[in-house]
């Protein structure tokens, strides 16, 4: 089975390419890419798929997503969670392991490994947690958590408040190279805030989150990373002088990386005057200032990769007072749209850079073969289609979290067809499931 | 003018100078229905009001019932400390219960900021805000200004301080809200770690000296400090906050010639305010309970469809 992507843009930044060419799938993998010798004469066993006016890039992969399943399947579920990539544009996701139980031992793992195989829309990556039970007290059994097929070790919703244990899980962690994922918040900074601490905080009357909240555990853990030498990735960073931390950690040689997350890059915390809980998220909205610098650090490659921090939510954890809701944003089905519309048609970021941000680099952070259209490669593609004009509604989210601040907002830019390993898994608008 | 385009009352944030001049305007006869013999007026006959308190209040909500029943509206109370949202009934389905009993009107207070304005969405009935958390408290900076303006004859130009614990206050936050409007000069008084971030930025000026904060001001709204925020940390003890900002006698002759003191209640003698100055000629506490009243009667009117000119004075 032949399938030939006709026509569009190929965006593979690792490989330098970005011309309108073609690329050949063959047994669910890259065959070429370019001119493809002799197309004219046999596709009788070739699917050709006109990609015309469209871009043609690497699968995207999401670091950082919440699927909720095992504990909270009326949240998200992974299959529910894998359509929703699909639908996003994602070919492969890291699934974050604040469940119940947690993802703190290779039987829970193999679960989630397990369960996302049989679903089979798209790859499902586990991260296991850097604590035992995420409680900062003790560390996961790491060994066993690589074995049952997890990526990187996070306590991600938390830091791990105790800095001893931080840095012997960025120490232990280098026997198996994985990264160490730190969600950075200082816990008795943050306390009971509810949105970013400033100007706005004062008028809308809310608990304020300081941005040195954040930037105190990165400081912390840039400085654990350089004692170790463990891999440190920060997730999503979303102040000033996060940025300037991890600029002045990376050029001091320690082995920093950071995530941005889409809501981040485009909102500021006047959204939260609204009150809608759908603005509530944790890290929370920042100023202007704080997103300036992020979307110029995001050009100026200082961010490594954008990840959507997916945290769906049920609708009684939204639809609710301010200070009863919960944190969190869906993000999977909007990140691609507001990447492009709000960073590439606005010309903040190239497309290029974009395509990177969202594939080879976020490959690079896991140390995985995939992130690019090299021939041999799983074909894990993703293709958008830059013009479609189309309005967020979270009504038709394939994900059982309906939370977006973007709701009813027009996005120009959306995926337009993913394959996974060679198979369509979403096209004209719906998510294609594998007959079992 | 008149309120018909205003369905609720949120804030003084988003409320235009006219239309608070209306409610004061109105409140003037509205005071004179309090001190008749017969303490009714027809106004809001058929009207139905109901307040809901998620957090305790012992003026507020019997002011509001009072101005509902002397403007013969038909008020009820859900006690919620007794109600089904001690059964874990969520707010929207407590609001939708109530708004199918046919209210006109909901008074409501909640801990939590922005709790109205989300009811607001969700229901036809007109809301007002009886407080939410540390956003705004707008009756009562109503009621303060009527204060201050019966007293002083205009608010115009006035230079008010604000003493206290500013971070957690509504009170503060609708005063200055309002106060600006009027070009009052509006100063706020109070421990550094009580202030809000970047609270210079709302137009008002900090200061962290009492003595300094109330020398030659026409007005001091003195806040209610709560004992919590001391096991927060935010200062060392209420001994060392009585020491550094409990008004006493000797502040009112810093201040102003014929400066006036007024508090919101309930009061910690000893704590903000030294029981000879809560006490004294130029403390407007008790008027202030008055007011506030003839300002929530001038509200509900309003908010009803009344016209000003409806009310004779």
């Amino acid at each position: 089975m032949r399938l030939l992507l006709k026509g569009g843009r190929v965006v593979d930044p690792a490989n330098r390419i970005n011309t309108v060419t073609c690329v050949l799938v063959e047994d669910g993998k890259i065959a070429a890419v370019g001119a493809i010798p002799g197309e004219e004469g046999d596709t009788s066993d070739t699917e050709v798929i006109d990609c015309t006016g469209k871009i043609v890039c690497p699968g995207f992969i999401d670091l950082h997503a919440h699927l909720r399943e095992p504990g909270y399947e009326y949240k998200e579920d992974i299959l529910t969670g894998s359509r929703a990539a699909a639908a996003g544009g994602f070919t492969t996701i890291c699934a974050m392991p604040n469940t119940n139980p947690v993802v703190d031992n290779g039987a829970v793992a193999g679960y989630v490994a397990r369960r996302a195989r049989e679903v089979g829309i798209v790859n499902v990556l586990p991260i296991g947690s850097i604590t035992k039970g995420q409680a900062g007290e003790e560390l996961s059994e790491m060994a066993e958590l690589v074995q049952a097929g997890c990526v990187a070790v996070s306590d991600d919703g938390k830091s791990v408040m105790k800095s001893d244990i931080m840095r012997h899980a960025l120490d232990y962690a280098r026997m198996f190279d994985i990264p160490v994922f730190s969600h950075c918040e200082d816990i008795n900074l943050s306390a009971d805030g509810e949105m970013h601490e400033g100007f706005r905080s004062t008028v809308y009357g809310l608990q304020g989150i300081p941005a040195e909240a954040e930037e105190i555990m990165i400081s912390r853990d840039a400085m654990l990373a350089k004692l170790t030498g463990g891999r440190l990735h920060i997730c999503h960073v979303s102040t000033m002088g996060s940025l300037e931390i991890i600029r002045r950690a990376k050029a001091e040689g320690i082995r920093i990386t950071c995530e941005a997350t889409p809501h981040h890059l485009t909102l500021t915390d006047e959204a939260v005057g609204s009150y809608d809980a759908d603005t509530k998220v944790n890290p929370p909205l920042r100023s202007e200032e704080h997103v300036a610098a992020l979307r110029e650090a995001v050009a100026s490659g200082l961010i490594d990769c954008i990840a959507t921090d997916h945290a769906p939510h049920h609708i009684e954890s939204k639809d609710c007072e301010y200070g009863n809701a919960a944190f969190g944003i869906s993000g999977l089905e909007t990140a691609v749209a507001l990447v492009m519309d709000r960073l590439v048609h606005t010309e903040v970021l190239q497309l290029s850079k974009a395509v990177a941000l969202l594939t080879s680099a976020p490959a690079r952070i896991l140390g995985i073969e995939k992130g690019t259209l090299t021939p041999r490669r799983a074909a894990d593609i993703t293709i958008i289609d830059p013009d479609e004009v189309r309005t967020v509604d979270p009504r038709r989210f394939y994900s059982k979290g309906k939370n977006t601040p973007y709701k009813g907002m027009q996005l120009r830019g959306w995926p337009w067809m993913t394959l996974v390993a060679g198979r369509i898994v979403f096209k004209e608008g719906s998510v294609m499931e594998m007959k079992l | 003018m008149n309120f018909e385009k205003r369905k609720d009352l949120l804030g003084l944030k988003d409320m235009s100078r006219e239309e608070i001049e209306l409610i004061l305007d109105t409140a003037v006869p509205m005071k004179d229905v309090i001190r008749r013999e017969i303490k009714k007026v027809p106004a809001l006959r058929g009207k139905g009001m109901i307040t809901v308190f998620y957090e305790n209040s012992t003026r507020t909500r019997t002011s509001f019932e009072l101005a509902g029943k002397y403007l013969s509206a038909d008020t009820s109370n859900l006690a919620v400390s007794t109600s089904s949202v001690q059964k874990g009934e969520s707010l929207k389905d407590t609001i939708q219960t109530i708004e199918m009993m046919g209210p006109d009107i909901l008074v409501m207070r909640h801990s939590m900021s922005g709790a109205p304005h989300y009811v607001a969405r969700n229901t036809r009935m007109r809301v007002i805000n009886a407080g939410d958390g540390t956003n705004e408290h707008p009756t009562q900076a109503l009621l303060d200004m009527f204060s201050i303006r019966e007293r002083k004859g205009t608010l115009e130009g006035l230079k008010v301080a604000i003493v206290g614990d500013i971070l957690h206050s509504r009170v503060a936050r609708s005063n200055i809200y309002g106060l600006s409007k009027f070009g009052c000069e509006v100063r706020v008084v109070g421990p550094s770690t009580l202030m809000p971030p970047e609270i210079e930025r709302l137009g008002v000026r900090q200061y962290f000296d009492l003595k300094e904060g109330i020398s030659g001001v026409d007005v001091i709204n003195v806040l209610r400090i709560q004992r919590e925020r001391q096991h927060a940390g935010l200062f060392p003890s209420l001994e060392e906050y009585a020491e550094l900002y409990m008004l006493r006698p000797e502040h009112l002759e810093l201040a102003g010639d014929g400066a006036i003191l007024l508090h919101p209640g309930p009061m910690n003698r000893g704590i903000e305010i030294s029981t000879e100055l809560a006490e004294g000629p130029n403390t407007l506490v008790n008027e202030q309970v008055t007011n506030g009243v003839a300002v929530r009667m001038a509200l509900l009117f309003l908010m009803m469809g009344g016209r000003r000119d409806e009310i004779a004075a």
